[in-house]
């Protein structure tokens, strides 16, 4: 896939140098990207002089940052639906079984619009099930916290509850986005984050302030997955270009929100916040942990195997 | 650990305007949970605007045994149906 994704990087419109050279989906996402943000505040400096150029090398970076946007969005959703999909059959109790189906199934959903705006803003011709099923790991550009293992039921309570309070207040504010596409996909998905909030909140709240091996396990848990939320706040050029224009939302506008609402169910949960770690998760640049290339092996075994099957 | 956990009636109704009806059973740690689940089981196709749980141990269930005290009384009164009165033409929409 390294060298379609070249491809299609060749091909962005009217790119600049430094553009070109950010790999939409390549592997050294990170510092292609710092170009790009680079390229992008240049260009803007020559747009404000009236040069054509600078014009199209400035929208073209801002085509990037799009789409780098939209697969992060959409990579999140679907990377966590596939790793709720991993309980059914096999949740404490067939309600639960439905529930985390019914919340993965929201996900998907969400992946599905997001990426196939993705396709469309890319413009090489690739649907969802392209970007989906014949990407590997490195062009993936979900939130390292979504790809983590479910492990035992309190890990995934927790995961869940970090990601749907981060997805409730973003998709809260994209809904307002200047990009009337992402808003309206914005606007259906925040109804689906405000019930998934609900019912992982809930759990959370069962399990913290529920006998002691639930809530050891649960403190457990938002222990360990902890380090992971430096990333969910932590911008970088294409969010800080994508809130210029005023696509997204500032993150740090949007930390003290996510962070009301972790508190408040964490107090009634009983559970302590533990302070916050400084850790260079990469996710949204394309560097993922070990768990991601084993989850995507399964999920994308049937298409890569028999490309295009249809059931 | 279904079995620890109590069970609940389900009520949906199905639009504004009709009444809420009994559709089955949840089992649920408490009332919010058996409301979450009850939409998680019942509602996935659109089946409801409103739902009601119930714990099932709340209800007061007639005998089975009785069945000829409470109902067999009411088995020779068919009177009580309305269908001895002529319905004026008129009178449509009944």
């Amino acid at each position: 896939m390294n060298a379609s994704a070249r491809s299609s990087v060749e091909g962005v419109p009217a790119a600049t140098g430094a553009n070109a050279a950010s790999g939409v989906l390549g592997v050294a996402g990170g510092a292609a990207c710092a170009a790009a943000g680079g390229t992008g505040a240049a260009a803007g400096s020559v747009g404000a002089t009236g040069g054509a150029a600078g014009a199209t090398g400035e929208a073209a970076a801002r085509a990037e940052s799009l789409l780098r946007y939209l697969l992060r969005l959409g990579d999140t959703s679907l990377v966590l639906g596939q790793r709720l999909g991993e309980w059914v059959g096999h949740a404490p109790a067939l309600e639960e079984d439905l529930g985390l189906a019914n919340l993965a199934l929201d996900l998907v959903g969400q992946a599905r619009l997001l990426l196939t705006y993705a396709g469309e803003v890319e413009g090489k011709g690739r649907d969802e099930d392209a970007l989906a099923f014949f990407r590997d790991a490195p062009q993936f550009l979900n939130l390292t916290l979504a790809e983590h293992p479910n492990g035992d039921f309190a890990h995934t309570i927790v995961r869940q509850v970090l990601l749907d309070a981060w997805q409730l207040e973003l998709y809260e504010a994209l809904s307002k986005s200047a990009d009337t596409r992402l808003a309206a996909i914005a606007a259906k998905a925040v109804k689906e984050s405000r019930y998934h909030f609900r019912f992982s909140s809930g759990w959370l709240v069962r399990l913290g302030d529920g006998t002691e091996e639930s809530h050891g396990r649960a403190q457990g848990a938002v222990n360990n997955l902890w380090r992971f939320t430096d990333e969910l706040f932590a911008p970088d050029e294409v969010d800080e270009q994508m809130a210029a224009v005023g696509v997204a939302p500032r993150l740090a506008e949007l930390q003290p929100l996510w962070s009301a609402r972790i508190d408040e169910v964490f107090r009634e949960a009983t559970l302590q916040r533990p302070a916050s770690v400084r850790y260079p998760w990469h996710g949204k640049r394309g560097v993922h942990t070990e768990y991601l290339g084993h989850m995507l092996t399964e999920m994308q075994h049937l298409q890569r195997t028999y490309p295009g099957a249809q059931w | 650990m279904t079995n620890d956990w109590p069970l609940f009636e389900v009520f949906i109704r199905s639009r504004s305007g009709l009444e809420h009806k009994h559709v089955g059973s949840v089992h649920a740690a408490d009332a919010r949970m058996a409301i979450e689940h009850a939409r998680d089981v019942y509602t996935r196709r659109q089946e409801g605007v409103s739902i009601w749980v119930v714990p099932s141990s709340d209800i007061t269930a007639s005998d089975p045994a009785e069945a000829d005290s409470l109902f067999e009384p009411a088995r020779d009164k068919v009177y009580r149906h309305p269908t001895f009165y002529a319905i004026p033409d008129e009178v449509k929409n009944l």
